[in-house]
């Protein structure tokens, strides 16, 4: 614990800015009934208002504020993605790690699956599967995570790979712990690191793809409030635009926002996974 | 020569086997739709005889394996079948469809992949100064940003804003190549803009790599001039891992192409693969899929091959 506060204290600009943005959209999504001035998907005003009080960012095609979609769109896009990473990664790991230490046919069979599975482009692939299952948040979460869990898969069972040539493993063998034990109490703490790094990535990752279908119309369907969607929906206002005064200049942004919302919060991400991944290489400037 | 042979063949052996183990997969995702196409699509009411009208016209009373041939054997030539949606022959729905993607692929590859060597190289060779910094922090932008964000600014900025571009790239047969290149300039830059940095970065790194390695100090050492180290040197063993570089990333652009294509509502493959999802029109759905997926690992393939040819190692065996 002392250990970690040593090394927040010494992290670089870049990484305090990052976690300063994670936390930003973290409090934002865990707190958005507290801060949305109104429902997510009521329609409170005229359609398409200016930025005026008391829409402070206008209203969408069916009156609904903006500004609370946007904030409702943190909790629903950030909690799929995050629902759908923690998913992938259980897989990616549990199978990494097994095939790493079972080895044999197992790792053969799961590693020849898994290149299968990756030489199909992942968009291509779930909109496959999209065709057959429907759209639903459950089936968006699964047909990802098991697409992403493959990046995973290959990372964990490498690093494993890496660690079970270690002294120590073998000394464990020889005193003969079991498989689980070896998993839990050797392979896993070392591997700890670049892993963390990777759930940062593959989060990243797995946030755009959902935003990407979304917009596509294939994602989170509405009324849920979703970047991605909401990107969609706004984007035939860019054309009406005109940088003449400010208020037409804001139809311009309504798609930008949502979209803008997504960047950010990507960039946050990998800030920190930057910082975490320098840390764990052991490169010291 | 004869180990660069038998490598290269086994490669092309894993690709074909990919390709053909892809083909599988897509032609078994009808057959995963949950209860029979026939009732699914006429609905419960449709007699028997519109029901057997309807499995004849889409095959379905052949066995599996049957079915599959000769799906594999019209994809080949061509000729995919039949559109559930609306009955017409996919062919003529994604002919010309398909020619605008891969020629917006192209056009953007045309622009990224010159840009990108080039900057990489001088990255590299001018490692660590404020070129480099701002290409290190460019690929941050570049893998952060979706894809329809840089496209709505460019769309803002450049068609909005001043009036150069048009936000739609609406093209047909008749389109001019000249006026076809304008019109899906900005497609293309967004393209550009998306795989550049990263693209720029994978060439840096190649370099880099070489530079560091201990032949090319010693060439150094012997008082070579150094643009003789780098073209002489440097380059040939630089040019394995650079075009394996630019087909990965070929790859990448041919399905980056589906959201563009979708933003300016460009009449190209991706928007009929994601309208054909919406409607769950499965044929066209598996259909441009394949031709996703092919295009994708014959590229990859591609990129291994010429990367295991262009390398001099394995050109002049101990």
């Amino acid at each position: 614990m002392h250990n970690l506060f040593l090394q927040l204290r010494d992290a670089p600009v870049s990484a305090w800015v990052g976690m300063l943005i994670v936390a930003f959209y973290a409090i934002i999504a865990i707190g958005a009934p507290l801060f949305a001035p109104y429902a997510e998907s009521a329609s409170v005003g005229a359609q398409y208002q200016p930025w005026t009080a008391p829409h402070y960012l206008g209203t969408d095609i069916l009156g609904r504020d903006v500004l609370s979609r946007l904030i409702y769109g943190a909790r629903n896009t950030v909690g799929i993605a995050l629902a759908t990473t923690a998913l992938a990664f259980t897989l990616g790991a549990v199978f990494g790690l097994l095939a790493a230490t079972i080895g044999g046919w197992f790792d053969v069979i799961a590693s020849r699956a898994v290149d299968v599975l990756m030489a199909i482009p992942p968009l291509i692939f779930a909109l496959l599967i999209l065709t057959i299952t429907g759209t639903s948040v459950v089936a968006l979460i699964v047909v990802i995570a098991v697409l992403d869990s493959t990046r995973v898969f290959r990372l964990s069972r490498a690093v494993a790979q890496g660690i079970l040539t270690m002294d120590y493993i073998e000394v464990a063998r020889m005193r003969g712990e079991g498989l689980f034990w070896l998993i839990r109490k050797e392979v896993l703490p070392n591997a700890a690191a670049p892993l963390i790094a990777e759930f940062g990535l593959r989060f990243c990752f797995v946030f755009l793809f959902i935003s990407a279908l979304s917009f596509l119309g294939l994602g989170i369907q509405p009324p849920t409030a979703d970047w991605g969607g909401m990107v969609r929906e706004s984007a035939k206002l860019i054309s009406f635009a005109n940088f003449s005064t400010w208020q037409t200049a804001t139809f311009g942004l309504a798609p930008l926002l949502p979209a803008g919302a997504i960047a950010l919060l990507t960039i946050g991400v990998n800030l920190v996974v930057d910082w975490v991944l320098h840390m764990s290489s052991g490169l010291k400037e | 020569m004869n180990s660069i042979l038998s490598i290269v063949f086994k490669r092309l052996l894993i690709g074909l086997l990919t390709l053909w183990i892809v083909t599988v997969i897509i032609f078994a995702a009808i057959e995963m739709l949950p209860g029979d196409i026939a009732t699914e699509m006429l609905g419960q009411a449709a007699t028997e005889e519109s029901l057997a009208a309807f499995r004849e016209k889409f095959d379905l009373n052949r066995p599996l394996h049957e079915r599959y041939f000769s799906w594999l054997a019209g994809a080949a030539t061509g000729d995919f079948g039949i559109s559930l949606a609306n009955q017409r022959p996919i062919s003529e729905l994604i002919g010309q469809r398909t020619a605008n993607t891969f020629f917006l692929a192209g056009y953007a590859a045309a622009i990224s992949v010159p840009i990108a060597v080039v900057s990489g190289m001088m990255a590299a060779l001018y490692n660590g100064s404020v070129f480099d910094r701002l290409l290190s922090n460019s690929t941050l932008a570049a893998i952060s940003f979706p894809e329809f964000f840089i496209a709505y600014i460019l769309i803002l900025i450049f068609s909005v804003g001043f009036g150069w571009f048009p936000s739609l790239a609406n093209v047909d047969v008749d389109t001019s190549l000249g006026e076809r290149l304008y019109i899906t300039f900005l497609p293309a830059m967004t393209l550009t803009l998306i795989v550049l940095a990263y693209m720029m970065r994978m060439t840096r790194a190649a370099i880099l790599n070489l530079l560091a390695l201990p032949y090319i100090e010693m060439a150094h050492l012997k008082g070579i001039k150094r643009w003789r180290v780098i073209a002489v040197h440097a380059l040939p063993n630089a040019l394995a891992p650079i075009i394996n570089v630019i087909a990965l990333n070929l790859a990448y652009l041919i399905v980056g192409v589906v959201l563009v294509e979708v933003v300016f509502v460009y009449p190209g493959l991706g928007q009929t693969l994601v309208d054909a999802v919406s409607k769950r029109d499965v044929t066209v759905v598996q259909a441009a899929c394949l031709i996703f997926a092919a295009t994708y690992i014959l590229l990859n393939l591609l990129a291994d091959i010429l990367s295991i040819i262009a390398n001099p190692r394995l050109l002049h065996p101990r």
